[in-house]
């Protein structure tokens, strides 16, 4: 039997992909919603935390018709970035992008808002703006909720499926991730393979959310 | 133009006791060292707050050094980074994630204030904290970086809002002599909040008693506490009671200290355990009277 590692490579890839520009994407995201004295922040924030409660194949079966080149918001994406996000990699990374939203923006948020108010406050007094007050001493006092953020945007995107599927279809080799290869597989009976997949991912999984317990325990001993 | 800080507000506060209004007027001449006495929920944060710019009042003007920072008419309403303030919290609020020196780089805004950080590390002794993080320092220590944190950037009025009060008394009279010497080598005008009628008698030279959002009292620290110069008067807690003949003994707790007085036992059944009581004690006056001699 030959053993097809790509799916697992996929996974992987899109897993960093995910997390790499979901960190830069969020930031503006989470400053808007700290510092926001508007409503708007909390449909904002209920508008974030959708795909906590939707199935994700609803998520996805909406970014298809986004995505689609019969739509016009589709052919401007297309005109933007000359690629197509349906059935592409470069779509799975934008869906699993929004579909991870949740799972960095509410630990750094809540991170935020466990500190005391008073630190930004002395950071305005000395003069310095919300951006530097945000990015200079806000964020690095609370790097344990970063790294969940991350950690968690990695572990999740590792599990993801209904909207993979929706979104990528299963072309080998370019959307074929190993969690959907689980399922093609025990599909086609071939156990043997799914058990690799799945025991791969179990494993990843496991040990990302062990380092990251161990990690923000070692951040709370030398703070 | 008129030097140092002018002041007239108005604002509804939501207290545990319910709303009220808070209605302040004050004027503080250039460099003194003022207090904020009162009990909590007085208003004394708020001021601090409407002051620095981080709350706004509901009307009326506030003015440092003849320059508007806010006035409700006018609508103008200076923002807390442009008024520069120096506010100190009781908790200190030091950025955990800087290093004592960052932190107090961390205002600075050009080679003058470079300068006076290094004066201020050499006044609060701080050199040898300097790479340290906020989080291995004691309390005192904590607190002397976030006073010349709060110095660093020569503001024009410095607010202290309890600063001392976490401390233990012994910490809290080693900083208040530090406090007074750096004012004295570097003085701002500075309104203190403190609850300590002796860290006000240290360090003020004027003060404000607030009471239910209004001041009921400004003036010297000695006139204001009701100092009557010919008598010593403390007060303290009744913490027991102890019957002696026609006497009774009480002890009382004054600060720190649990002293026993004696008084008559018709006078010690109007008092008991808990009950706050003002001690006060005449001076001797020598009587000089001519004696006749026979």
């Amino acid at each position: 039997m030959s053993f097809d590692f790509v799916p697992l490579w996929l996974t992987f890839k899109l897993a960093a992909l995910s997390a790499f520009f979901l960190f830069f994407c969020a930031m503006p995201l989470v400053f808007w919603l700290y510092f926001t004295p508007s409503r708007t922040g909390y449909a904002v924030r209920a508008l974030v935390n959708m795909p906590l409660v939707l199935p994700p194949v609803v998520i996805g079966f909406y970014l298809l018709l986004v995505f689609s080149p019969n739509h016009a918001f589709g052919r401007l994406l297309y005109a933007v970035f000359h690629t197509h996000f349906v059935f592409t990699f470069e779509g799975l990374v934008v869906g699993s992008v929004l579909f991870n939203t949740p799972f960095m923006v509410n630990p750094i948020l809540s991170g935020l808002e466990s500190l005391p108010r008073n630190l930004g406050e002395a950071s305005f007094m000395l003069g310095r703006g919300r951006a530097a007050t945000f990015y200079k001493v806000l964020l690095p006092s609370i790097r344990p909720a970063i790294l969940t953020g991350v950690v968690l945007t990695i572990a999740h995107t590792i599990g993801e499926f209904g909207m993979v599927l929706m979104i990528g279809g299963k072309i080998p080799g370019v959307t074929r991730v190993a969690s959907v290869a689980v399922y093609d597989d025990v599909e086609s009976l071939n156990f043997a393979s799914a058990h690799v997949y799945s025991a791969v991912l179990f494993g990843a999984s496991f040990t990302v959310l062990l380092v990251l317990l161990l990690v923000n325990k070692r951040f709370a001993r030398t703070w | 133009m008129h030097k140092g800080l002018r002041l007239s507000v108005r604002k509804r506060l939501h207290t545990a006791a319910g709303d009220r209004v808070m209605e302040i007027e004050l004027s503080a001449d250039e460099c003194r060292f003022m207090a904020l006495f009162g009990p909590s929920g007085a208003g004394k944060s708020t001021l601090l707050r409407m002051i620095a710019g981080l709350t706004a009042p509901d009307n009326g003007v506030i003015s440092m050094d003849g320059e508007i920072w806010f006035d409700s008419t006018s609508k103008i309403n200076v923002p807390a980074q442009k008024r520069r303030v120096g506010l100190v919290f009781q908790d200190y609020a030091l950025f955990p994630a800087m290093t004592v020196e960052k932190n107090l780089a961390y205002g600075i805004r050009g080679p003058s204030d470079k300068s006076r950080m290094h004066d201020l590390i050499d006044a609060f002794d701080l050199k040898r904290l300097c790479k340290r993080y906020p989080d291995t320092l004691s309390g005192g220590q904590k607190q002397r970086v976030a006073l010349a944190r709060s110095l660093v950037n020569r503001p024009h009025i410095l607010l202290l809002d309890e600063p001392l009060s976490a401390l233990d008394p012994e910490m809290r009279c080693t900083l208040q002599d530090e406090l007074a010497r750096v004012y004295r080598a570097m003085p701002v005008i500075t309104l203190l909040v403190s609850h300590d009628m002796g860290e006000i008698f240290k360090l003020a030279s004027h003060m404000f008693h607030i009471k239910e959002g209004r001041i009921i009292a400004s003036g010297p620290p000695g006139d204001v506490f009701g100092g009557h110069t010919d008598r010593l008067k403390i007060t303290g807690q009744v913490l027991a009671k102890q019957e002696q003949g026609v006497i009774c003994i009480i002890t009382v707790a004054v600060g720190a200290d649990v002293s026993r007085v004696v008084v008559l036992r018709d006078e010690a059944q109007a008092l008991s355990v808990g009950d706050m009581v003002g001690i006060s004690a005449k001076s001797f006056n020598p009587e000089v009277k001519k004696l006749k001699i026979s």
